[in-house]
């Protein structure tokens, strides 16, 4: 069945080869702007999320600045946020709505779009040897989606009250209730409709991914064969796919619930002294909507950069890695379960007990998979050959963190433990570690791992480790300590803790903390200075493989047209992880492409 | 003026970097980009051997620091934190171990394997033998704090002890409303319909209910040291979250949804006072799920006291019932409303 796929890709293929041809003549407009090559809507969502990481980055300073100075006031923040900043002083509702967009911006739009729509879209085709994706409209109109729900949610920021402010999970009622809180007017609509496109653009993305995965492989790249990178943003699209429309359907209801009087997460409510008719919802139902995503959209986050780092590892320590098939299996009970785990953020709702334990036990059983991974990331750099390149030290800072965010996981789905850090700075440092930093460490990786090929350029290396040191220890130095803000039961989301005699002491700690993030903030333009500087002046590629990698991609010419490969799209013979294998030329590696020698062991 | 001189310097910073790197950038393509490739493994190498050993020293440095300042040291102020207090040092240990010998190892390689001229890395692809081992040991592992933590759990949810009182705590933007069940043992119904806030009614208590009619409402929690209490916890707007960080315990407050939980307070306040040498000392209530703008000010107090105290503040307090209606209460004496008394006292 397989061979079949392929012989129809290839047919398929040469009408696109004509194509191909027909595309040099392109106007700026369909080159760039509405473009039908993955590669450019890959480039697309790649500076999209970097736009918005700025912005998403941008708020945590400013409350940043309100936690660790909640004394001092900031007059040119007046200048700049008007009645946002009276007196210079950050207004809690403008700290709830930072807060929140903060949140929603970097889940969404940076790690969803930015780290999916980018290298799902420009390794596809590339890795697994198709000309482009199974359907490149779908793919454009994808991005556009996404550009929409990207314009919808900026302009909330600018209404008279301001953007949602109910926190990234707008949880009912307060999100449902204008007269509860500034940020659940005006604002609160646009952030359903935004959430709403972008649920389509994230669909329309996912579904054309697994497609292309599934029946465009090229002559030869069986699944078993694939690269791990392949595997993982599979995955990944199979749960967006599986989850996204839940938080749809969510949407919907609270749009209802809102605008058209219906009482779906709704009842019993006396809100700014005003007695309101709706009874008979449950506000935990929308809890349990929310998560059913918002779970599985954590490791929507996470797979990307897992696949990625494996890749990257490999390629770096010139060998295999370590325990291909236990990867794959890994990252398919990852998948799995990620899809069962969801009331792991509601064991204090007053959930059932025994409801409640299951929960417990599934959560656990996910360590259990990541656990080989990490085991399998260590081994594979056991007795390697190691190449530090920019990309290698994200890899490895990825691991560091990884484990480090995963183990308090371990606290947190032990309901009985939860019960005390749930809600409290611990599960900010846990989630912001795991899946905030180290996704962002992913995705770093891969843009330098990959630059050359979306450009034909090199980075400059001396900016790229200097990025690369600040933002690894400034990560632990901002989220290390906030474990013991939350062993000591402080919860976030809050304005001020002055006036608390247990949250007080830890003043001077927050300082401390705030600082650290404007230096790694500042230190981030490196990075966005070096990526756009190197698109024009970056040193030119030597080598057409600047890394000695197996994988199909560098089989294609320095900037590859739409189409990827010039002629035929080259046969796989083996799998991608051939490293410290003798080549040809006495590399020590073997392309993918290379026939299996006679005297040598399948794999 | 200071703000422009600021903007300035860190311009300026920013240029000596990009000029140092382009600058480093020149001087490698002549040098060859094998041997500058070389150098910064080398350099590299080191940093991350060197990230580790300060890290580690790092991490001891701010426990030191900030141990003392998180619940520990003082110890569970109820008597069922004690074993959350446990479990969590328990988990600590084994994850710590898990943190030590992971991070170790990664930083370790990374630095033993670095590249060399005559290494040739190893072909080592799979080995279901250690597979099987590293499987295994976190999946045991995570079964026994498995076993622990859901021990704990199905005893904290389960009904609290025979000898137990109620209290009420009612969460609406930004505090807190406590109501005590008075001599019945029993709380008056509610139906939020029956909010009246200019008569006083801000829970929406049901008075036709005689149930309600010696139930005290109060701002402050005052518990007796050593008797578990049972919390009755609801909401009049929005989703709050009574968090009880000295307690070990918390619990959502979900309007339109009673939710419960219970503890059994060991130290009394002043006890806690000493223990912490805080003269100023008092627990907490902290709103734990975002609720608006007022949501970090949505403070309560709970106070825990010896049984005499505790006694002496309980006979001081009206029942709220006579409060609003001051015409009932049989303490003012007035003789027309004789009949509903004699329901009252019954």
């Amino acid at each position: 069945m397989s061979s079949e796929a392929v012989l129809h890709g290839s047919s398929a293929h040469l009408a696109d080869d004509a194509h191909h041809v027909h595309h040099h003549h392109e106007t700026f407009i369909t080159k760039y702007v509405f473009s039908q090559d993955h590669k450019m809507i890959a480039k697309q969502f790649l500076i999209t999320g970097m736009i918005w990481a700025v912005i998403g980055g941008l708020f945590s300073v400013i409350f940043r600045l309100q936690l660790g100075y909640p004394d001092q006031t900031f007059p040119w923040l007046e200048d700049i946020l008007g009645h946002w900043a009276k007196g210079g002083k950050i207004q809690p509702e403008f700290y709830y709505a930072l807060v929140t967009m903060h949140g929603t911006v970097l889940v969404f739009f940076v790690l969803t779009a930015g780290l999916s729509g980018t290298f799902a879209n420009f390794l596809i085709p590339l890795q697994i040897g198709a000309r482009d994706m199974a359907s490149p409209l779908l793919n454009m109109l994808s991005y556009w989606f996404f550009f929409i729900a990207s314009v919808i949610m900026i302009s909330s920021l600018f209404v008279q009250t301001g953007p949602a402010a109910g926190g990234w999970t707008v949880y009912p009622p307060l999100s449902a209730l204008g007269d509860a809180s500034q940020g659940s007017k005006i604002g609160m609509d646009l952030w359903l409709i935004s959430m709403a496109i972008f649920i389509v653009s994230s669909l329309l993305g996912g579904l054309n991914y697994i497609t292309t995965i599934l029946t465009m492989r090229t002559k030869g790249m069986s699944m078993t064969r694939m690269p791990l990178t392949m595997w993982a943003l599979f995955f990944t699209a199979v749960l967006g796919v599986l989850s996204f429309p839940v938080l749809l359907s969510g949407c919907i209801l609270l749009i209802f619930d809102r605008n058209l009087g219906t009482s779906f997460f709704l009842s019993d409510i006396v809100v700014a002294g005003k007695i309101l008719p709706n009874e008979g919802g449950s506000a935990i139902l929308f809890q349990h909507l929310f998560w059913f995503l918002g779970h599985p959209e954590v490791y929507i986050i996470m797979l990307p950069a897992m696949g990625m780092v494996s890749e990257i590892l490999s390629i770096n320590s010139r060998k295999p890695i370590f325990g291909y098939m236990a990867m794959v299996g890994s990252l398919f009970a990852i998948c799995t379960l990620a899809l069962l785990v969801w009331a792991h953020h509601m064991f204090v709702t007053g959930l059932n007990p025994f409801l409640g334990a299951v929960f417990v036990l599934l959560t656990l059983l996910i360590a259990v998979p990541s656990a080989i991974k990490v085991f399998n990331w260590l081994t594979t750099l056991w007795k390697g050959n190691i190449r530090f390149t920019p990309a290698m030290l994200f890899a490895i800072g990825f691991v560091s963190l990884f484990i480090s965010g995963g183990l308090t996981g371990i606290f947190l789905g032990n309901s009985a433990l939860d019960i005390h850090l749930h809600d409290t700075y611990f599960v900010v440092a846990h989630f912001h570690i795991v899946m905030g930093v180290a996704s962002f460490f992913g995705m770093f990786a891969g843009v330098y791992h990959w630059f050359p090929k979306m450009y034909g350029r090199h980075m400059n290396h001396t900016l790229a480790y200097l990025h690369f040191w600040i933002t690894m220890v400034g990560a632990y130095l901002i989220f290390w300590p906030m474990h013991y803000q939350g062993l000591s039961g402080m919860p976030r989301r809050y304005y001020d803790f002055s006036n608390w005699e247990s949250f007080k002491q830890y003043a001077e700690l927050n300082q401390f903390i705030s600082l650290v993030v404007i230096i790694v903030f500042a230190a981030q333009f490196l990075f966005l200075f070096n990526f756009f500087y190197s698109i024009f002046k970056g040193r030119k590629l030597t080598d057409l493989n600047p890394w000695g990698a197996n994988t199909l991609e560098w089989t294609t010419p320095l900037r590859p047209g739409h189409g990827n490969w010039p002629g035929e799209i080259p046969e796989v013979h083996r799998w991608a992880y051939d490293y410290a294998k003798e080549g040809k030329n006495g590399e020590d590696f073997i392309p993918q492409n290379v026939p299996v020698g006679e005297d040598e062991t399948r794999h | 003026m200071k703000e422009i001189f600021l903007i300035a310097i860190v311009i300026m910073i920013f240029v000596i970097i990009f000029q140092i790197s382009k600058a480093s950038e020149y001087v490698s393509v002549l040098k060859g980009e094998n041997s500058t490739r070389k150098q910064n493994n080398k350099i590299n190498a080191f940093l991350l051997i060197a990230f580790l050993v300060l890290g580690l020293i790092g991490a001891w440095w701010c426990n030191e620091l900030l141990y003392p300042k998180t619940l520990f040291p003082q110890g569970s102020g109820s008597v069922e934190g004690e074993e959350v207090d446990w479990m969590m040092m328990v988990t600590i240990i084994i994850t710590g171990i898990a943190f030590l010998v992971t991070q170790i190892l990664l930083f370790w390689f990374s630095f033993k394997y670095q590249e060399k001229e005559n290494r040739k890395a190893f072909f080592f692809a799979h080995n279901t033998k250690l597979e099987l081992i590293w499987t295994s040991i976190p999946a045991i592992t995570l079964t026994i704090m498995v076993v622990f933590g859901l021990k704990f759990w199905f005893k904290i949810t389960a009904e609290p002890p025979q000898n137990h009182r109620i209290v009420e705590i009612t969460g609406h933007q930004f505090a807190w409303d406590m109501r005590y069940p008075g001599k019945d043992g029993v709380l008056g119904k509610k139906n939020y319909k029956l909010y009246n806030s200019p008569a006083g009614n801000t829970l929406g208590v049901d008075f036709e209910d005689d149930k309600s009619w010696d139930d005290l409402k109060t701002t402050q929690m005052h518990l007796e040291v050593g008797v578990p209490v049972k919390l009755v916890i609801n909401a009049m707007d929005v989703i709050h979250n009574v968090g009880l960080p000295h307690f070990r315990i918390k619990m959502d407050a979900v309007p339109g949804i009673p939710t419960t939980q219970w503890f059994t307070p060991q130290y009394t306040t002043a006890q806690m006072r000493e223990r912490t040498k805080n003269p100023n000392f008092t627990y907490e209530i902290s709103c734990d799920q975002m609720c608006g703008n007022g949501h970090f000010s949505m403070r309560g107090v709970i106070v825990v006291e010896t049984k005499e105290e505790y006694n002496a503040w309980l006979s001081q307090q009206v029942p709220d019932y006579y409060s609003l209606f001051p015409d009932k209460n049989p303490a003012q004496a007035v003789p027309d409303t004789s009949k509903p008394l004699a329901q009252v006292t019954k």
